[in-house]
């Protein structure tokens, strides 16, 4: 009996999604058709054909610009299908063999990757700085910087260190990393300048930005890693510690360095089948450059006022024609 | 003969009791005065910035592999083949569900598309309410704004799934039939399924690379197992009887193996089907890290961005999904075994036709999808054309975020004053007991006490294991992770039976608290961390605490089905016998069950292991953070490969001496 009951709901339930589809077909036939009006942005113009844009999105919020406005441009001028890949900084790297990336665009040093892909194996291509100037350091809230004037000097954390103790620091004072993926020597500079600091990661841009936050609220003691350009230091005047200044002959990765690190001059990296395709996206993040400001600007706006990749870059794009007209010299688009 | 065999060992083994427990407590006193004494000598300490020769020549691996990729023929004549094929399997089927393809803005087929081929292979194979569920939950999916990663994360797993039973079900008849097989098969599966996923990312992406072929390949390594060892389980169950019938009558071997055998293991080799796709859902988080797309990049990113309301969304359509999928070859399973009775049905003969007009209306609603832009892109997607503001996913983001907030507000204090307390109290002095104890000192000691808890054998294990975590180089790293694993495994049993031991006393409770107990299960970890991390700060306590909420869930079944499983007629014997209720649990049940026990701390520390190391992300430290220095630092490479090595070694080592300690304790190891 069940059964019998069971086969008759299949008999309505058939009937039903037969009328239902039948429904929809019908209604659906006044609908907006595929490839209707999407392909028209690319055919306007003289652009060649894009394809598919693999575009590496390291994780910090600042490249995230970088990529919301280049991927906007790709996709609504170009016609392209950009395909962003959130990656850390070396497995992006990787990508450029197998084609799974086509463009970095905020490379930060990273010499041994270099020497690797572009040298040796030849599967990626420097494609020079897209104008973001980086800095990385050791930073304290600006609380301490005033309490402390002395503490901004290397020379004396160790005097300091007791303030920073934590759970995890145990005796020793505590230096906050950020993303293990970052650059980042902090544990190699601790161990060469005879620091009594212990380096504990904090596990991403989102966590150093909370800590600060919190330290300057509640006058807590805080000595992390950051980097500029950074939003945030619009936000709050983090003051920076000096460590022993970068000079000719300093090691600048691995475990023997004992300097401050380089002042980066970021730059964009594609892949050598990306460079050779003629793909206008090659074109467009060959020209894209911009400034800290810049980038700055767009980063506040997908941070603080929670806009979306897409709509972030629009507000800026729509706000800079110049830059953005000079970006797509030679792609055919305009 | 064997029950009097037994009744001789069961009586060996309280007269050695005693003697074992005495001989633990020795060993214990004797490591903590070698701790005393010696505290700070030989421990074989290495800083996190510092690599030795070994790390150094498994770097160079690296890059001898980076350089050779193109030319030698073990990449170009295999791996890369491989990789080739993978990666296109799961390109094309995103093309077909999830990404642009064919030169149109949209897939292949759109979302009616999907929901209509879902809603009618759920209903071929199963029966119309499970699928009425699928339908409903893929359109909740679509709702929460999620559409296209949830149908990349589908492709990728449909795919590894596929290849999965491809080699395994072969694999599994096989070691079904002959026992060296099997006996070879097993150790190498314990190894597939011990072996944390964090570990394996950076070997698999050296040889295949990042990408689609990368994250199918873990997937697989993690998926594969269950349905090999179901299926040999259900080869092995059918009655020899039926077989040497079939071959009595003629049959060869080959027909005897596809008229018989696979059709009476059908039903089971369904369920082992069902293991591996939950198996492979649970990878899609760790995959996301080597640029897997799909829902895992959803909650890595919201992970990243400390975005708690993101991160539930997220892990909410992989459960939703799980739901569907588990559901799904359930009640394939069910319509497996109950075939025969639809041939007396009345209605049989309406079921050709019935098939042929829900495959029509397929037809119909696939057409639609790749002809019209509401069917193909999900209303309020975000992909180009979307109409619409059907999104439920913020809602449920912004609950999610108020929940957070409030447990920060109310809560914030009082975690914090946890995690410093226990951090001082019991989580430095172990890890400075394990570490800074001498080296011989400490191997000695865990070596004698895997010989008392099992037996000659695992004590050999545990040499062996330890010997290469020394070789290594990484032995300090590995004793503080072992620390924070012994704690939060030490945590998830007292949870385990404290909740157990509830549970298992009434079945309401029971019928309560399973079905969040499983929800738990099928939530990706990572969602747990990102609270975590708001509650905890970065510390090694978020790994901890986030390690015990993975655990929890499978250490509290497992005791709770143990305690029913004690006879009623000895509970009764207690409570005649004027015990109270605390002593006939402790007195009665709790030591009846004590093999469920020893089988729940040997699940739990292979689930806390896990989890311990991917919360090296967080705060965490040690191994975890050496893997994952590895995976992104280039010049750590070598470092994280020996360190996910020692991760595995420490797995083997706690894995068979746990279960040593589940066999003799009259327990059967696997469950």
């Amino acid at each position: 009996m069940r059964r019998m009951i069971s086969d008759w709901s299949k008999v309505r339930l058939a009937g039903t999604a037969l009328t239902a589809a039948a429904a929809l077909a019908l209604a659906g036939c006044g609908g907006a058709k595929v490839g209707g009006n999407s392909s028209s942005n690319a055919a306007s113009g003289s652009v060649k054909p894009c394809g598919t844009f693999n575009l590496a999105v390291n994780p910090w919020v600042g490249y995230e610009s970088d990529a919301a406005v280049v991927g906007y441009l790709a996709k609504t001028k170009l016609g392209c299908n950009v395909v962003k890949k959130n990656l850390t900084e070396q497995v992006s790297w990787q990508g450029f063999g197998t084609g799974q990336v086509d463009a970095i665009l905020e490379n930060w040093g990273h010499a041994d990757l270099k020497k690797q892909y572009i040298d040796t194996e030849k599967v990626a291509v420097a494609l020079g700085p897209d104008g973001n100037e980086g800095v990385i350091g050791w930073y304290v809230p600006p609380w301490m910087a005033k309490q402390y004037p002395d503490i901004t000097e290397w020379q004396n954390l160790n005097k300091y260190a007791d303030l920073f103790k934590t759970s995890e620091s145990g005796s020793q004072g505590q230096l906050l990393d950020g993303d293990p993926s970052y650059v980042t020597n902090d544990a190699a500079l601790v161990k060469n300048l005879n620091l009594n600091f212990k380096v504990v990661t904090g596990g991403s841009e989102a966590a150093l930005i909370e800590s600060f936050r919190t330290a300057e609220a509640q006058k807590k003691p805080l000595l992390a890693y950051f980097y500029s350009p950074q939003w945030f230091l619009n936000e709050m005047a983090l003051v920076k510690v000096n460590l022993p200044p970068f000079k000719e002959g300093c090691a600048t990765e691995g475990p023997t360095v004992a300097c401050d690190y380089p002042a980066y001059k970021l730059d964009k990296i594609v892949s050598k089948k990306f460079a050779d395709s003629g793909s206008p996206a090659y074109t467009l993040v060959k020209n894209f450059t911009w400034t800290n400001e810049d980038q700055n600007t767009v980063s506040k706006a997908i941070s603080v006022d929670k806009l979306s990749d897409d709509a972030a870059a629009k507000k800026w794009v729509d706000a800079n024609p110049d830059k953005v007209k000079a970006w797509l010299a030679g792609t055919g688009a305009s | 003969m064997a029950a009097v065999t037994a009744a001789a060992q069961a009586s060996a083994r309280t007269l050695r009791r005693p003697g074992r427990v005495v001989l633990g407590i020795a060993v214990l006193v004797a490591w903590l005065v070698a701790y005393a004494l010696f505290r700070g000598h030989a421990t074989l300490g290495l800083g996190t910035s510092e690599l030795n020769s070994l790390h150094r020549r498994l770097g160079d691996l690296n890059t001898w592999v980076l350089e050779h990729r193109q030319s030698s023929p073990l990449f170009t004549g295999f791996l890369n083949v491989i990789s080739a094929v993978i990666g296109n399997l799961v390109t094309f089927g995103q093309a077909l569900i999830s990404q642009p393809s064919f030169g149109l803005p949209i897939p292949a087929i759109g979302w009616l598309g999907v929901i209509a081929l879902v809603g009618y292979l759920v209903w071929v194979t199963g029966n119309w309410r499970v699928a009425l569920l699928a339908v409903a939950g893929f359109a909740f999916i679509g709702l929460q704004g999620l559409w296209q990663p949830s149908m990349d994360t589908l492709a990728m797993t449909v795919v590894a799934v596929v290849i999965s039973l491809v080699f395994g079900i072969p694999l599994g008849v096989w070691a079904g039939i002959s026992k060296r097989v099997n006996g070879f098969i097993t150790p190498v599966l314990d190894f597939m399924q011990i072996m944390p996923a964090f570990v394996y990312l950076a070997p698999v992406t050296l040889l295949f690379q990042i990408g689609p072929a990368s994250a199918a390949i873990v997937t697989m390594i993690y998926a594969a197992p269950p349905v090999i060892r179901i299926t040999a389980h259900g080869v092995r169950t059918v009655p020899t009887e039926t077989v040497e019938a079939a071959q009595s009558l003629g049959s060869t071997r080959l027909q005897a193996l596809v008229k018989v055998l696979l059709p009476m293991a059908r039903r089971t080799i369904i369920l082992g089907v069902n293991q591996t796709i939950m198996a492979a859902l649970s990878m899609v988080t760790i995959a996301a890290m080597i640029g897997s797309p799909g829902l895992g990049q959803v909650v890595y990113q919201a992970l990243i961005k400390l975005d708690v309301g993101n991160a539930f969304n997220g892990g909410l359509a992989l459960v939703v999904l799980a739901i569907v999928l588990d559901r799904a070859t359930t009640a394939a399973g069910v319509r497996a075994r109950t075939t025969g009775a639809a041939v007396r049905s009345p209605l049989h003969v309406l079921r050709r036709p019935l098939l042929a007009t829900g495959a029509l209306a397929v037809l119909v609603c696939v057409y639609l999808s790749r002809t019209y832009v509401w069917a193909a892109v999900f209303p309020g997607d975000g992909l180009p054309g979307s109409t619409g503001q059907v999104n439920v996913g913020p809602l449920i983001a912004g609950a999610a975020d108020s929940v957070k907030l409030w447990l920060l507000a109310h809560l914030g204090a009082f975690t914090g004053g946890v995690k410093d307390w226990v951090t001082a109290l019991v989580l430095n002095p172990l890890q400075s007991f394990l570490t800074d104890t001498p080296w011989p000192a400490t191997v000695t000691a865990l070596v004698l006490l895997s010989y008392l808890l099992g037996r000659l054998r695992a004590a050999v294990v545990s040499t062996i294991c330890l010997a290469l975590i020394i070789a290594t180089g990484l032995w300090y790293d590995a004793m503080r992770t072992l620390a924070a694993s012994l704690l939060a495994t030490v945590i998830v049993l007292a949870l385990g039976v404290v909740v157990g031991v509830w549970m298992g006393r009434s079945a309401r409770v029971d019928a309560m608290i399973r079905p969040t107990l499983d929800a738990a299960q099928v939530m990706p970890a990572f969602v747990y961390l990102v609270p975590f991390i708001g509650l905890f700060r970065a510390s090694r306590f978020t790994g901890i605490a986030a390690a015990v909420m993975y655990a929890a869930p499978a250490a509290v079944k497992i005791i709770a089905d143990g305690i029913r499983n004690v006879p009623p007629t000895s509970v009764e014997a207690a409570t005649a016998a004027g015990s109270s209720t605390w002593q006939t649990i402790t007195k009665v049940q709790l030591p009846m069950a004590r093999s469920s026990i020893a089988l729940a701390a040997n699940q739990g520390l292979i689930y806390v292991l896990a989890m311990v190391v991917v919360s090296g992300l967080v705060g965490g430290e040690a191994l975890g953070l050496d893997v994952y220095w590895g995976l992104t630092q280039f010049s750590y490479f070598g470092k994280g490969l020996a360190a996910g090595l020692a991760i595995v070694l420490l797995g083997i080592m706690l894995d068979r001496t746990s279960q040593a300690t589940v066999r003799r304790t009259g327990g059967d190891a696997r469950g």
